[in-house]
């Protein structure tokens, strides 16, 4: 039987939503990692089953169900499990909860099937425009709906954990916040500034342009609209793997979180600086003068500081909990960590790749620097790194410890599990090495084909074909072990051994809330400085861009142009 | 607020490897010359480029001693000109727009990288002190079409490079070549 204090017993309607929640993402994952191993195959040239024409539409496939749709859906499931379990009390409404729900899944079908649609000729249905959606490309209606649709259920997702935040501090007047709760709330009003720009790019703009009724927007306004939220997107997918550092990694070490104030002033500096920094990926774009692109990059050099003080935190609370297991020494205390435990060393590995992929980044941060790896495959490397591994695999090795939680069952294998995270990383590490050398090399990112007949591409040390063999080998480490997590966590929802050890206590910090000022838990206060770093970063160059060449500029078409077959349908 | 000694001085050490970071980039732009692609392009209406001194007749023009400019427009999926020849020692200036949708245009294997976005012109100014030969590649996604958009970049020796239209020789510019730092910096393409 399960203990009385576990979240199932006592949370049995949320932890409903949250394997809700999860089976989407887990879907979305496994279809989205079978597209990864398609292109991985494809574009070095290992084995072709597609027509190079409909790579974009498998790539457009895999950008958007695992950088949207496994990932949020995941987070989403999370938060409304750390919400719960930190404030000790559900949610305000049911019915509110399965709505968002609802909204969620209901636009991320409407995106699937469109994009899905562009494998289909005769269907009039497509949406190759890859996972950065601004025009003029453009994409049948339905993706840009959908989207809103999923934009406006993640929206009222925040609302929900709001309400559920207010109702608890209308019984516990005075008290700080609870830090998962603090954690969640804080991300989402980030969540909230950074969407501002592509609701507005998709339902000022892009919606009615595919619809036939507005002409074409202004191409350069609609890129920086994306870009907007195009990278504290990138955030909204770190800050739950943030969460769960913080918060259950100590725990599965065997000690305490080493600062709980510090870990408050990281969130708060990530709601502070993740939007005004979007310019960054448009430091080679026209019609934005360098003073606006050199602002982006001082804000973006200041966002290392909240990871770096993470990679302090994290690192000191594993050290505590191998101390409290007997580990010594400077460097001892290492053998004395649950090494056996996936859901430790997935996390652990996670966190050590994402030194990695911080160091690529601030290659790409450097504004002039990036000159020479934009848009090559070292960006793909880079991300690789960081969403596909601190994110990703961070959500594998918590799913091995949250799964149990919410389903009552014994995880169905360790040794798989720790087989799997395994894999994972060293699939990673052949995969993103060999993209982010061939970046240096000058070679392209999303592109169908592994070179061009006039072009010879030079590797600073070993060959071409040499580094499309690692990749492709990467990435098929990285599909079977995709598998066997889903495998893994799939028998283990059908286990019939009840789950052991679910209390659903987590230690409290070493240095706890009290030792920091109760400013830090005024949201109205950040989200206020937010919103202005936000108008001052953005308002100037929005203003030019639109100046410029104008709202809505002549001369400019839409491609592939999806009008008219529409308009038929309707008349 | 309690900060244990060791977060304080991993703090500081951060700080200072950011402003160290900030420092690099600040002494690129200044100190080596790295000018970012940015808004002195202009703008131009993407379908009207036909009628667009320039990128009417795109290519190579020379505006004074080892000073070029060159004009490319992108499209689904081409530049033209499908191949540009310039001289060794020379400082080029490159206007690129695009006739329809978003384009890249990497000079490969080199820092002359830029987006091309239609209905603005991207200005870059590179030196080529070596002949060689290089790939173009688009690099930005821009239809099912994408992977075959390519040129070629041919840097002669001096003695050997006719202008293919040798009626442009201009002087001066239209004041484009003097402020212009190279986007290479140190090491030239």
């Amino acid at each position: 039987m399960l203990p009385d204090n576990s979240f199932l017993i006592q949370y049995p309607h949320v932890s409903r939503v949250v394997r809700s929640l999860f089976l989407t993402a887990f879907v979305a994952f496994g279809v989205g990692a079978l597209m990864g191993l398609f292109q991985a195959l494809h574009r070095t040239n290992v084995l072709r089953l597609f027509d190079s024409t409909d790579y974009y539409t498998l790539l457009t496939l895999h950008g958007v169900l695992l950088a949207i749709v496994f990932t949020i859906f995941f987070l989403a499931g999370v938060f409304a499990w750390a919400n719960t379990r930190s404030l000790d009390r559900p949610p305000v409404s049911k019915p509110f909860t399965w709505f968002w729900v609802a909204a969620m899944s209901l636009g991320t079908t409407m995106a699937g099937v469109s994009i899905l649609g562009g494998l289909i000729p005769a269907s009039d249905i497509s949406a190759d425009v890859l996972f950065t959606f601004y025009a003029p490309l453009q994409a049948h209606p339905l993706f840009y709906i959908g989207l809103a649709l999923f934009i406006v259920g993640t929206w009222l997702a925040g609302i929900d954990w709001f309400r559920q935040f207010l109702a608890w501090r209308s019984e516990n007047p005075g008290e700080r916040i609870p830090l998962q709760s603090f954690m969640v709330l804080t991300t989402m009003l980030m969540w909230f500034i950074a969407t501002m720009g592509v609701a507005v790019e998709v339902v000022v703009f892009l919606i009615p342009w595919s619809l036939g009724l507005m002409p074409a927007p202004n191409p350069l306004l609609t890129r920086t609209l994306f870009w907007f939220f195009g990278h504290p997107v990138v955030y909204f997918w770190l800050m739950p793997a943030y969460l769960l550092w913080y918060t259950v990694l100590p725990k599965i070490s065997g000690g305490r979180l080493f600062s709980d104030p510090l870990a408050r002033v990281v969130f708060v500096l990530f709601l502070l600086l993740s939007t005004p920094v979007g310019i960054h990926h448009q430091y080679v774009d026209p019609g934005i003068a360098e003073g606006f692109k050199f602002i982006a990059m001082t804000n973006t050099m200041f966002l290392l500081l909240p990871s770096l003080l993470t990679a302090f935190t994290v690192v000191a609370s594993i050290e505590h909990g191998a101390r409290q297991r007997g580990g010594t020494g400077y460097f001892g205390w290492l053998k004395a960590l649950p090494w056996r435990d996936p859901a430790f060393t997935g996390m652990a590995l996670a966190g050590l790749m994402f030194a990695a992929g911080g160091f690529s980044g601030m290659v790409n941060a450097g504004m002039n620097i990036n000159y020479l790896v934009h848009n090559t495959i070292w960006v793909p490397g880079h991300f690789h790194l960081t969403v596909g591994t601190a994110v990703a695999l961070t959500f594998m090795a918590g799913s091995y410890w949250l799964v149990p939680r919410i389903t009552g069952r014994e995880l169905y294998s360790r040794p798989i599990g720790l087989f799997q995270v395994v894999l994972w990383f060293i699939g990673m590490v052949f995969m993103s090495a060999a993209m982010h050398r061939g970046g240096l090399a000058g070679i392209p990112r999303r592109t169908a084909e592994p070179q061009y007949s006039q072009i010879a591409f030079e590797t600073v040390a070993g060959s071409v074909g040499n580094l499309r063999l690692q990749m492709a080998f990467g990435g098929v480490l990285l599909f079977v072990s995709a598998l066997l997590f889903l495998v893994n966590v799939g028998l283990t929802a059908m286990n019939n051994k009840p789950a052991r050890g679910l209390d659903a206590a987590l230690p409290p910090a070493l240095s706890g809330p009290e030792q920091s000022p109760t400013i830090l838990d005024n949201l109205k206060l950040w989200a206020l400085i937010a919103v202005v770093l936000v108008i001052l970063a953005y308002s100037l160059p929005l203003y030019s861009i639109v100046q410029g060449a104008g709202l809505y500029p002549a001369g400019h078409e839409a491609s592939p142009a999806v009008i008219a077959p529409l308009l038929e349908v309707i008349a | 607020m309690h900060v244990h000694d060791y977060e304080k001085l991993w703090l500081g050490a951060s700080l200072l490897l950011i402003v160290g970071f900030i420092s690099t980039i600040v002494y690129g732009a200044v100190g080596a010359g790295v000018v970012m692609v940015n808004d002195e392009g202009g703008q131009v209406n993407p379908s009207e480029l036909g009628n667009t001194t320039g990128f009417d007749d795109p290519g190579v023009t020379k505006v004074g001693p080892g000073e070029y400019e060159v004009h490319i427009v992108a499209m689904q999926f081409a530049f033209r000109p499908g191949t540009v020849e310039l001289p060794a020692n020379s400082t080029v200036t490159f206007y690129v727009t695009s006739r329809d949708v978003v384009h890249g245009f990497q000079v490969v294997g080199t820092n002359a990288n830029t987006m091309v976005i239609p209905g603005e012109v991207s200005k870059l100014t590179v030196e080529f002190d070596d002949p060689g030969e290089y790939g173009i590649v688009c690099h930005e996604y821009c239809g099912s079409g994408h992977h075959g958009m390519a040129s070629e970049l041919l840097v002669k020796e001096p003695s050997n490079f006719t202008m293919q239209d040798d009626t442009q020789t201009q002087t001066g510019g239209n004041g484009t070549t003097n402020a212009t730092a190279t986007a290479t910096g140190g090491e030239s393409a």
